[in-house]
């Protein structure tokens, strides 16, 4: 069935897994119309240049579209920009706008993403010069408050990778940059010990300080800048302050919807969730994958790109089932850090550092003998011969793999 | 202005021109089959893999390291591929012809 063409497939959140969702239905050979909204009003663009490349561009008007205008037309799906789906009624198959507006939809699609948590510090209201980053829109107003600010101190609280891309960012653009992490290291919800020193260094290396265990408790805005002051005392003083603290999945749809929920809304292969009529793609899901058996919630490029073409395959009849290993790169500074698989559950790290290449250095995690995920730092060849060796399950030789004078090649960690 | 002719991988011909951005950009904006860009143009995904014709090969030069890199253990990787997005469109390629891997 490619969807006769009286009917209405409807797509809430225009961003990486929704619009790729909307070019693929039609791919697919979808016929009824396509409905793609989001409430953001800027034409759906690329997430990840925000807290990189976008952030200290020299030409901030350019933005990095998904796809340009056109090919929407071209491919007949209606835009629907600027505008908030407000709820949805999974009986009546219907989503209603803010304004009022009611839509009957015959497939809906929830690709609503995430919204940064803004944590609830004392004193957050006070402060002036407060962002997230997860928008364009925040984008540019980091950007604006940094040059309009005289200190060019940004302080960041949280080191995950968009608070450490963020800072490098900033630091380029000549700020003076502090970031404050809770953990006891930076990345430590995603990487080996090993691996957020790495990063810690090199943010020390080009003059950002990072400082871990700081809890912060308030906030103030006094002489014209702002205060932080964290749990052990210490405090400090910043014109800007990005919060970049995590996300919080967008279900609230879902819910009124009466799908099963799962850290994430639930879906199965095929990326339907438990309404025949309903699928979910992206960062708001929780999936099961096979390789790696149990449930997990993505926050990636990848994760979007390839659930939004397994779910217009699987509405299109072409039933495709999803099971890529994850993969992510974050790029700080002159490093280009390629990740593939999951690290959960490793129990031993191989660290190799290649001695023929500057700041060539990876991560292999390993359960038992199994390898679960690889840490590239800038090593294309560890990242992707690690991803195949992940997927294929290979046996490796540990002492090979950390011995240097062994070039990687497909055979020489058997 | 370059005028670039894509051959995608069911022999359709597509002439495109552009002056500006980068190869998969171009590709995109005119839906070349099988050119994909998931990772944005930061050569790390590896979907917009092309082969640049030996006579055009000067025009466009070899990849750098991590794109070669990249390249190297892909079974579809010869001695002409390129990432696209790695491949700036200016009027020095005008005229090319590539192949989508
Ligand atoms: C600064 C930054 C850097 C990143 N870097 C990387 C990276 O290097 N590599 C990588 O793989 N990933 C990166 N990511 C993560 C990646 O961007 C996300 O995984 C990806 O955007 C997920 O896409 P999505 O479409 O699922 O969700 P989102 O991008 O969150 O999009 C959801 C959309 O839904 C809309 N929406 C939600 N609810 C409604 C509603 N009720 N009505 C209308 N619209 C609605 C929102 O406005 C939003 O546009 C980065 C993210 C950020 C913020």
């Amino acid at each position: 069935m490619t969807g006769k063409s009286s009917q209405t497939c409807i797509i809430i959140g225009a961003s990486h897994a929704g619009v790729n969702f909307a070019f693929a239905l039609r791919k697919e050979g979808w016929q009824g119309s396509i409905l793609l909204f989001d409430k953001e009003a800027t034409l759906p663009y690329h997430k990840p240049p925000l807290s990189k490349s976008y952030l200290n561009a020299e030409d901030h008007q350019k933005i990095d579209a998904l796809y340009p205008l056109e090919s929407y037309t071209t491919d007949d799906i209606t835009l629907k920009l600027g505008i908030s789906i407000a709820s949805a009624n999974a009986k009546d198959q219907t989503v209603t706008c803010q304004d009022g507006k009611e839509y009957h939809y015959d497939f809906l699609i929830l690709a609503t993403g995430a919204r940064p948590i803004i944590p609830n510090i004392k004193g957050i209201d006070t402060v002036k010069n407060i962002f997230p980053m997860r928008s364009i829109v925040d984008a540019v107003a980091i950007r604006t408050a940094l040059k309009k600010s005289i200190s060019k101190k940004v302080a960041i609280i949280g080191g995950g990778y968009i608070g450490l891309e963020t800072a490098a960012s900033l630091k380029k653009l000549g700020a003076t940059v502090t970031v404050l992490e809770r953990e006891p290291r930076v990345l430590a919800r995603v990487t080996a010990p090993e691996m957020s020193h790495f990063f810690e260094k090199l943010h020390h290396d080009n003059a950002v300080a990072i400082h871990c265990n700081k809890n912060v408790t308030q906030l103030a805005h006094h002489n014209k800048t702002n205060i932080i002051s964290c749990n052990d005392g210490s405090i400090y003083e910043a014109d800007i302050i990005v919060v970049g603290v995590g996300i919080l999945v967008n279900t609230e749809l879902a819910e009124q919807l009466g799908l099963e929920l799962a850290n994430g809304i639930k879906v199965d292969s095929t990326c339907k969730t438990s309404d025949e009529s309903i699928y979910a793609i992206g960062d708001c899901t929780n999936h099961y994958s096979p390789h790696y058996n149990k449930n997990i919630r993505l926050e990636s490029v990848q994760n979007a790109v390839d659930q939004a073409k397994i779910a217009a395959a699987s509405i299109c009849g072409h039933e495709k089932h999803y099971n890529t290993i994850p993969w992510f790169w974050s790029d700080q500074y002159d490093v280009k850090l390629q990740i593939v698989g999951l690290t959960t559950g490793y129990n031993q790290l191989v660290k190799r550092v290649e001695t023929a290449k500057e700041k060539s250095v990876s991560f292999w995690y390993f359960k038992d003998d199994e390898l679960l995920a690889v840490d590239a730092v800038n090593n294309a060849k560890a990242y992707i011969l690690g991803g195949r060796f992940i997927q294929s399950k290979q046996q490796l030789n540990k002492e090979k793999i950390k011995d240097s004078s062994i070039a990687i090649t497909p055979t020489s960690f058997l | 202005m370059a005028q670039i002719t894509f051959i995608s991988s069911d022999n359709k011909s597509t002439v495109v021109s552009g002056n500006s951005g980068n190869l998969m950009e171009l590709a995109l904006q005119n839906k070349i089959e099988g050119i994909e860009g998931n990772c944005g143009g930061v050569c790390s995904c590896a979907t917009c893999h092309i082969y640049v014709q030996p006579e055009d090969w000067t025009k466009i030069g070899p990849p750098n390291e991590m794109e070669s890199d990249m390249l190297e253990f892909d079974d579809k990787t010869t001695n002409y591929s390129r990432l696209s997005c790695q491949i700036q469109v200016t009027d020095a390629i005008d005229g090319i012809v590539v192949n989508v891997a």
